[in-house]
């Protein structure tokens, strides 16, 4: 790497963008941002929640118009007036939100757009064949190109939208937060295949909240913050940690974790018994006390997502599940927000958001009740306590009247979040990867607010990809592998290594679980 | 909409963020200039419609200067919009919270014939009354219950609904229209008598109007109708029964089909199975102009009434010049296309 880069910093690099401004109504999301990027390197953007990466790569990928600046490739100005334009100079791009049609088989939606067809009538079997041929290269053989995109996990629409970037002949491929979704196996894979494009000579811009993931598979690093480039080209090995996360935030350390208090817990609040949940839960007892955090630890499709949803009862469930010695009733989630519980779910966009819908009513949509009499809204306290979130939980731009889809990735986050910390009350928080696409800074703020939640006698029921978080924040840890428990121990008593080893085993799960 | 701006109370303090952090740089604009939210188009339509209709009444006011501008043409057109708009205050709800109801000309016909049989007027104008409402209300709660229990598509459930109401209210009058008794002619009043010189009919709708008004917009119901329509699995998440709420939407949407009945009943002085044929298009129609999305999640009852107004502007506007009325359906469906595509027009400016 270290010798391509050399030789090509004399000749014009592939894609340099220069001085791009984009403004949107109230927010200048972009205020003068550079990129250059080189042939076949992993180059890394990096930026808080908001710095405005994903508006930089939409411009690139002409789905944004900017409103000033130029965008150079090998030298040659270029226009990426749409999306199609963009595709047809090169530029193949996996959005920060998935956006699949679900009800489309595999192959279709690798060649959405520029199918294989004569006049009108698709190819199914040239358009399946050649998918096949992408999903090998990708390492993913099994997964079939009939299969409905619907049916498969996070981790297999992953594949399938990075099929969908190889399908047209790229010589820029984007990522934004591609490893958010995905379980710790299934980014070394993405990573495999990113060397392996790479080493073709394409150029990958990788965007992450993961630090260490920039240490290993990045070449060069862009910082942004505000909207402006503050750092260019930062060698990405080299570059100590504290140095990158002070150039986003002016803080120097990755992970922050509250301390954890000395004293017992409280009484028992939640109790599994023999829990089972068709085809992915197998036999689960355990249970929460008040003001603990339990972490459960696995990989994507381990059960553990399925494991907080029956708890919550918007599973179907096998087994007895009780809060504070109350029945806990599949298929009815009205109760479980009764009974004190709250969940954050997996998929913010499709199963935590109302995204045409303003921040404020988004964080006040399950406590409605708190400041309404017989249904009769009070709207002064609602915006009151939606402002005091939007304050609380440092979320940008702290308008509780914008519509929340105008938000950046992680901001959207922090409000899934906020909608179960309105009023006092909460007895069981749920938390399903609470920090995906949220930045160091705001993690931090996360990690302290669960633990303030938890010293108040809250018990927090913790799931997430990110085995340091778990280790960190959790009091007491559960590892799931397939369906099951497979250790139980307090933080303390385990290593990142251990987990790594116990949730994968000898079992290499080298793909979705779930497509079939 | 003129509504209290939560923001002034966090913006003092976001400033203070401002200095602290440079981030909200981005943030607040310079002098905090005007911010747009989307919330600002659900206007600009409104403002487009207001527009339509003063341009309607213009083309009234030069072409039949002696009938259109008169108080007792005034009357006609909203006695003639108040049963529909029954109807549309109902589709809204339902349109809002993500589905449709194709039965509403129908259930009205079999309310207004159920409340017009011998039997129920036996009985004297209020059971006439309340026996409406209820045939309304409970096709509408099957609606809901086939809808959300049975899990059967929208569309399809009440379309069933639709043809087997009409028919049931064939039955039940044997095709013959039924008129309101002599002794229940408090109905009939409803149309007749008058204050401030609207009738009493006029009065109902605009009540419903309000109420339909604040339930969409300041109550829990509300705020629900719109989550579940945005994004039900959302919904059900953060806690809200989604298959009640949505059996409560079509129970409402029937509840106001019996309302409807009662006024037309008043307007007509009979009972029949052929009352409101394509209310239900008239209604969606209604709705849609007034800018409430089809897939759910958004829209505001001022909308649908304006795009109602508009409609009966129209139709009472072709009557007056003496137009044919396959050219008035011709130019409904124009205005339907051209509303549709300047509300997207707007939504694209301001994303
Ligand atoms: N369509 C839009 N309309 C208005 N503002 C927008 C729009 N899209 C993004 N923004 C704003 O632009 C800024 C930059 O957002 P962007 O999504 O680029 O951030 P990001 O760096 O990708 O953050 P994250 O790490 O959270 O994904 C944010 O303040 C966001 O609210
Ligand atoms: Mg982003």
């Amino acid at each position: 790497m270290e010798d391509i880069s050399r030789e090509q910093s004399e000749t014009p690099p592939l894609l340099a963008m220069r001085d791009i401004v984009k403004q949107f109504p109230g927010v200048r999301a972009l205020d003068g941002v550079d990129l250059d990027v080189r042939a076949g390197e992993v180059h890394c953007l990096l930026g808080q929640n908001g710095a405005g990466k994903s508006t930089l790569i939409k411009v690139l990928a002409g789905a944004h118009q900017p409103d000033s600046g130029e965008v150079l490739m090998n030298g040659e100005p270029v226009k990426l007036t749409t999306p199609t334009a963009a595709m047809k100079l090169g530029v193949a791009t996996i959005y920060q939100e998935l956006d699949l049609v679900d009800g489309l088989s595999v192959a279709e939606n690798v060649f959405l757009g520029h199918e294989h067809a004569t006049m009108g009538f698709t190819r199914r079997g040239t358009t399946n064949a050649a998918t096949r041929k992408i999903l090998e290269r990708l390492g993913h053989g099994e997964i079939r190109p009939t299969t409905e995109v619907g049916r498969l996990s996070p981790a297999g629409k992953q594949v399938v939208s990075m099929a969908r970037a190889l399908s047209h002949d790229a010589r820029i491929i984007v990522m934004d937060e591609p490893s958010a979704a995905l379980a710790h196996d299934e980014v070394s894979n993405l990573f495999r295949i990113i060397r392996e494009v790479t080493a073709q000579g394409v150029a990958v811009i990788y965007i992450s909240h993961r630090l260490e993931e920039i240490r290993e598979i990045g070449d060069r690093v862009t910082v942004l913050k505000d909207g402006r480039t503050v750092a260019v080209g930062l060698p990405a090995k080299d570059t100590p940690t504290n140095k990158v996360v002070s150039l986003m935030t002016g803080r120097n350390v990755e992970y922050v974790f509250p301390p954890r208090p000395d004293g017992g817990f409280g009484d028992e609040l939640l109790t599994i018994q023999n829990c089972s949940v068709a085809g992915m839960v197998r036999d689960v007892s355990f249970s929460v006390r008040a003001g603990e955090i339990v972490g459960l630890a696995g990989l994507v499709g381990s059960g553990r997502s399925e494991i907080i949803e029956a708890v919550y009862g918007a599973r179907k469930f096998s087994g007895k599940i009780t809060i504070n010695g109350e029945v806990v009733k599949p298929g009815n989630t009205t109760r479980s927000v009764g009974l004190g519980m709250g969940l954050a779910p997996e998929e913010r966009k499709a199963q935590g958001l109302l995204l045409g819908q303003t921040v404020a009513r988004n964080i006040t949509l399950a406590s409605m009740e708190r400041y309404s009499t017989l249904g009769w809204i009070n709207r002064k306290k609602e915006a009151e306590e939606a402002a005091h979130l939007v304050k609380a939980l440092d979320i940008r731009p702290p308008d509780p009247n914008r519509v929340i889809k105008t938000l950046s990735g992680g901001n959207q986050q922090k409000a899934v979040i906020g909608r179960w910390l309105v009023g006092e009350g909460r007895k069981l928080l749920l938390l399903d990867e609470p920090t995906r696409g949220v930045d160091v800074g705001a993690r931090a703020e996360i990690y302290a607010l669960v633990r303030k939640l938890a010293d108040e006698g809250v018990g927090v029921l913790l799931v997430s990809s990110e085995v340091p978080e778990v280790l960190g924040l959790a009091d007491r840890v559960l590892v799931i592998r397939e369906g099951r428990i497979v250790r139980e121990a307090g933080a303390g008593e385990l290593d990142e290594h251990t987990v790594l080893d116990l949730v994968m085993d000898a079992h290499p799960v080298t793909s979705a679980p779930s497509h079939d | 909409m003129t509504e209290v701006n939560p923001q002034q109370v966090s913006t003092p303090k976001a400033d203070e963020t401002g200095k602290a952090k440079a981030h909200a740089a981005v943030a607040t604009p310079p002098g905090g200039g005007p911010r747009f939210s989307l919330g600002a188009i659900g206007d600009i339509p409104h403002i487009g419609l207001v527009l339509a209709l003063v341009i309607l009444a213009a083309v009234g006011l030069v072409t039949v200067p002696d009938s259109f501008g008169t108080a007792s043409n005034m009357v006609s057109i909203l006695a003639l919009a108040a049963t529909i708009g029954v109807i549309t205050v109902g589709a809204t709800f339902v349109i809002i919270g993500g589905g449709i109801d194709l039965s509403v000309g129908a259930v009205m016909a079999l309310a207004s014939v159920w409340a017009t049989t011998l039997a129920t007027q036996e009985y004297g104008p209020w059971v006439m009354m309340i026996c409406a409402i209820l045939v309304g209300t409970g096709a509408g709660l099957l609606n809901g219950f086939l809808i959300s229990y049975g899990r059967m598509v929208p569309f399809i459930a009440t379309l069933a609904m639709l043809v087997a109401a009409r028919g049931l209210a064939q039955r039940m009058s044997n095709r013959k229209t039924q008129l309101v008794g002599p002794d229940n002619q408090l109905i009939v009043d409803l149309s007749t008598t008058r204050v401030l010189g609207l009738p009493l009919l006029v009065y109902i709708f605009a009540v419903v109007v309000i109420i339909g008004w604040l339930i969409l917009n300041r109550t829990t119901f509300g705020r629900r109708t719109y989550a579940v329509g945005g994004n039900p699995e959302a919904a059900r998440l953060a806690g809200i029964n989604v298959r009640r709420h949505t059996m409560m939407l079509y129970a409402l949407s029937g509840f106001c089909c019996g309302i409807a009945a009662i006024l037309i009943m008043a307007r007509t002085t009979t009972g029949s199975s052929t009352h409101g044929d394509l209310y239900e298009l008239d209604a969606i129609a209604a709705v849609i102009i007034g800018g409430t999305l089809l897939t759910g999640g958004r829209g505001t009852i001022v909308g649908a009434i304006l795009g109602l107004l508009i409609f009966t502007v129209i139709t009472n506007l072709f009557i007056l010049n003496g137009l044919n009325t396959s050219d008035q359906l011709i130019a409904k469906g124009l205005i339907i296309v051209a509303a549709v595509l300047l509300q997207r027009r707007s939504l694209n400016a301001s994303t």
